[in-house]
């Protein structure tokens, strides 16, 4: 049975009763996150057969190198993490506090870049409902406003899921710190993990659909 | 109910911790399950308030009390906060978390933290719905219909969405605590096939309320944000697609529809076969089918949309698949019946529910067939035919569900009886009052009087005071059990386990220990192993012999069953 000392919360009788409950629980959490997001992908499903040419130059106003180079930062961010989940399954306290580091910094890299991009389409007037202008055809601009919508809305929720992920992954690294953390007892970093690759993973189909559809178009909204 | 000579024990989970901290910060499942009871009950009486006032205007055929803006704002908030604030959570949060780890043999749910926030989720989406209600209300009808929500209505849809995408929030949470603790918390011995009923009906409720709620949070926020922003998501004039809208509102909210009747079916087959002192007839197949239900529910959502201007294709497929629900559910009635016969059945206060509502679901549920068909559906949406339909799911199926819940359980929760004349007074009252509500709004329907207008035909009026005069006495019907439950609470006759029932909840004491059971409860039998009931003499072979009758089903084992 349970001690204050121990991490096997009083109404679990193993350590692995309560491992095994909180994997479901993650992964639960994670396909209630998979429809929150499905919905708005199935927005962008219509709206796109509805207005593929608006879709297409909306997307090339898009700066596909910022949102390249943010791919990577998120991939390098994955990768990191699966390192700090080995490191604290082998009980290495520096290794995992060292790659707990390196994810939030190319998390938090991502978010500057994606600032970056914020302003950028805040300057050039492509926000809806804050200062949208359409300057490129006039029967396209339903369309454009549109795609700019859902741009915004479900990379905004995508960062803020980022935002989130990196409060935890701070509360993650302090405990590892004070070393609450053992080959025995590591679930919080792997299940963190968990949410951080579906967080990652929401990004990897947001890229192409946003950012590439207009790829060979001339760059700023171009005719065609 | 049989008399006990029953003391309370001496420290219980109500008397184990006092003060107004240990209850707000408790993070036991029995306590919260409680706090819901109590939460859930004020926006009952509130929700039934609004349906008062709704059927006190329908009295006469011209507007009498109110106008058409002020009638607009009372239906909708009587569809808001009972739908949402209070038939999601009510079997679910109450019963379900109450009754839960007692049934598995568990000491809490999963996650008690959680547990405890998504109550908190919950209080913070109902502060959202009464600030609505304080300021001045909300008139889009509780299916919030774009453009009419995001553009043209100049009530307070954003905080009634906010209020909405909170509580679906607290009902996520709640669903996927209890998935997982079905799932890892059962006692040993305690196999899938052995599982009371209700617990599979609610595990089935937890996948939908899981998988279809997020939905409908997002189209909640996008509401708002299109309100807000003035962006073009489903306005027509900007490009958007009201329908889409429509679909994925429907995606939750038809789901939602068995979010609020699988637990009632749980609960129903708990009371039947308690009831009858019987297993439940075909208990595999009672199982199944509450799963087989939770995945068709997610694939016929488009029956609401017929006139939409939807494809007629993508209609002819939502129509059979809308056909198929019948199956599942039928299952569930035939077996109930099934088990009543050659039960020894007992008329008491939750029993009196239980078959007030197979008769009333039965008849929902083939007046749900009606609807499912296109062509018979283009005659009657949106007339008063649908209205009786779902009150009849909702409201003879959920809320009779979850008041035979109450009265079944309720000396499990506070060790003590509610006064059983009463109780019976009451389930009769609630019958009564409802057939009297929605039965002649099934005819209006019919005849063609469309919902959510304050005046009418005059041609109606003599239904519509029926209807009026029946809602009168459904509310005294829902009343009483108010006045005897809380009377109960002090004066009510100690109990234990007044039925003689089966199942791991009734096997530690009433009220249970703060950790439900002193010591790991092991199974060993199946769900509702009743040891046969001595009956009247049998003849056999022409001769009086003393033997026992033997129900279907415990053939040859009721020789060695305890004869109690």
């Amino acid at each position: 049975m349970s001690n204050a000392h121990s991490p096997v919360a009083h109404h679990f009788y193993t350590i692995e009763q309560q491992k095994e409950s909180a994997t479901i629980g993650m992964w639960l959490f994670l396909a209630t996150e998979i429809l929150l997001f499905g919905a708005l992908f199935t927005a962008y499903a219509v709206y796109r057969y509805k207005f593929p040419d608006a879709f297409m130059v909306a997307s090339s106003r898009m700066d596909w190198k910022m949102g390249g180079l943010n791919t990577l930062f998120l991939i390098i961010s994955s990768v990191t993490m699966v390192f700090a989940v080995s490191s604290a399954e082998k009980g290495r306290r520096g290794g995992l506090l060292g790659f707990l580091a390196a994810t939030g910094f190319f998390g938090t890299l991502f978010l500057v870049v994606k600032y970056f991009e914020y302003m950028h389409h805040y300057h050039d007037h492509d926000v809806p409902g804050l200062n949208f202008q359409w300057t490129g055809a006039p029967e396209l601009a339903n369309g454009a406003q549109i795609f700019f919508f859902l741009y915004f809305f479900m990379t905004g929720l995508h960062a803020l899921h980022m935002v989130v992920g990196l409060g935890l992954l701070i509360w993650i690294f302090l405990t590892a710190y004070w070393g609450k953390y053992s080959p025995e007892y590591y679930n919080p970093v792997e299940m963190f993990g968990l949410y951080w690759h579906f967080v990652d993973l929401v990004w990897i189909f947001l890229f192409p659909l946003l950012y590439l559809l207009g790829a060979h178009l001339p760059p700023g909204g171009g005719h065609h | 109910m049989i008399e006990e000579n029953v003391s309370l024990p001496r420290i219980h989970y109500l008397n184990s911790h006092y003060g107004w901290k240990s209850w707000l910060l408790t993070t036991d499942h029995k306590r919260i399950g409680l706090l819901y009871m109590v939460s859930i009950t004020l926006m009952f009486f509130l929700g039934g308030f609004f349906a008062l006032l709704i059927r006190l205007e329908l009295l006469t055929p011209q507007a009498d009390m109110f106008n058409a803006d002020t009638y607009n704002k009372f239906f909708t908030l009587h569809g808001v906060i009972l739908i949402f604030f209070f038939l999601v959570p009510s079997i679910p949060a109450t019963l379900g978390n109450f009754l839960i780890p007692l049934m598995i043999g568990a000491k809490d749910v999963a996650f008690p933290k959680l547990n405890l926030l998504s109550w908190y989720i919950f209080v913070i989406g109902s502060l959202f719905t009464l600030w609505v209600v304080a300021v001045g209300g909300i008139d889009t009808g509780w299916t919030f219909y774009t453009p009419y929500s995001t553009t043209f209505a100049n009530t307070h849809v954003i905080a009634a969405t906010l209020g909405v995408f909170f509580t679906g929030f607290s009902s996520i949470l709640t669903g996927l605590n209890f998935i997982v603790t079905i799932h890892k918390m059962r006692a040993p011995g305690l196999t899938w096939f052995r599982l009371p009923l209700f617990i599979w009906s609610l595990y089935a409720t937890s996948i939908i309320q899981v998988l279809a709620t997020p939905v409908l949070g997002i189209t909640m926020v996008l509401v708002a944000v299109e309100r807000f922003a003035k962006v073009g998501i489903f306005d027509p004039a900007l490009g958007g697609d009201p329908i889409l809208f429509q679909h994925m509102f429907w995606f939750y909210s038809h789901p939602a529809v068995y979010i609020m009747i699988l637990p009632s079916l749980g609960v129903v087959s708990e009371l039947i076969s308690a009831f009858t002192w019987k297993r439940v007839f075909g208990y595999k197949f009672v199982a199944v089918s509450s799963l087989m239900i939770a995945i068709f529910s997610f694939i016929v959502w488009g029956h609401h949309m017929y006139v939409s201007s939807m494809s007629i294709y993508a209609g002819m497929l939502f129509s059979i698949l809308s056909y198929l629900v019948a199956v599942p559910s039928a299952v569930k009635v035939f077996n109930w019946t099934a088990t009543l016969y050659k039960g020894s059945v007992s008329y008491d206060t939750p029993m009196l529910y239980a078959l007030g509502f197979i008769g009333l679901f039965t008849i929902g549920g083939l007046t749900g067939l009606f609807l499912a068909s296109m062509g018979l559906d283009r005659h009657l949406h949106d007339t008063y035919f649908v209205i009786a339909h779902f009150h009849l799911i909702m409201v003879g199926g959920a809320v009779m569900g979850y008041f035979g819940g109450l009265h079944y359980w309720w000396p499990k929760m506070f060790g003590r009886m509610y006064p059983e004349w009463w109780g019976r007074l009451s389930a009769l009252i609630v019958f009564v009052g409802f057939n009297l509500s929605f039965f002649p709004q099934f005819i209006i329907g019919y005849l063609g009087m469309p919902r959510r207008y304050h005046v009418y035909a005059p041609e109606f009026q003599v239904l519509n005071v029926m209807s009026t005069a029946g809602s009168s006495i459904l509310g005294v019907g829902y009343l009483l059990p108010l006045v005897y439950f809380i009377w109960s609470l002090r004066y009510g006759k100690v109990a234990a386990n007044p039925w003689k029932a089966k199942g791991l909840e009734w096997e530690t004491a009433s009220p249970p220990p703060p950790e439900n059971f002193l010591e790991q409860p092991i199974v060993t039998e199946e769900a509702y192993n009743y040891p046969t009931r001595p009956a009247q003499p049998v003849k056999h072979g022409g001769k009086l012999t003393g033997g026992f009758a033997q129900p279907a089903g415990t053939a040859g084992k009721g020789r060695e069953a305890e004869v109690v």
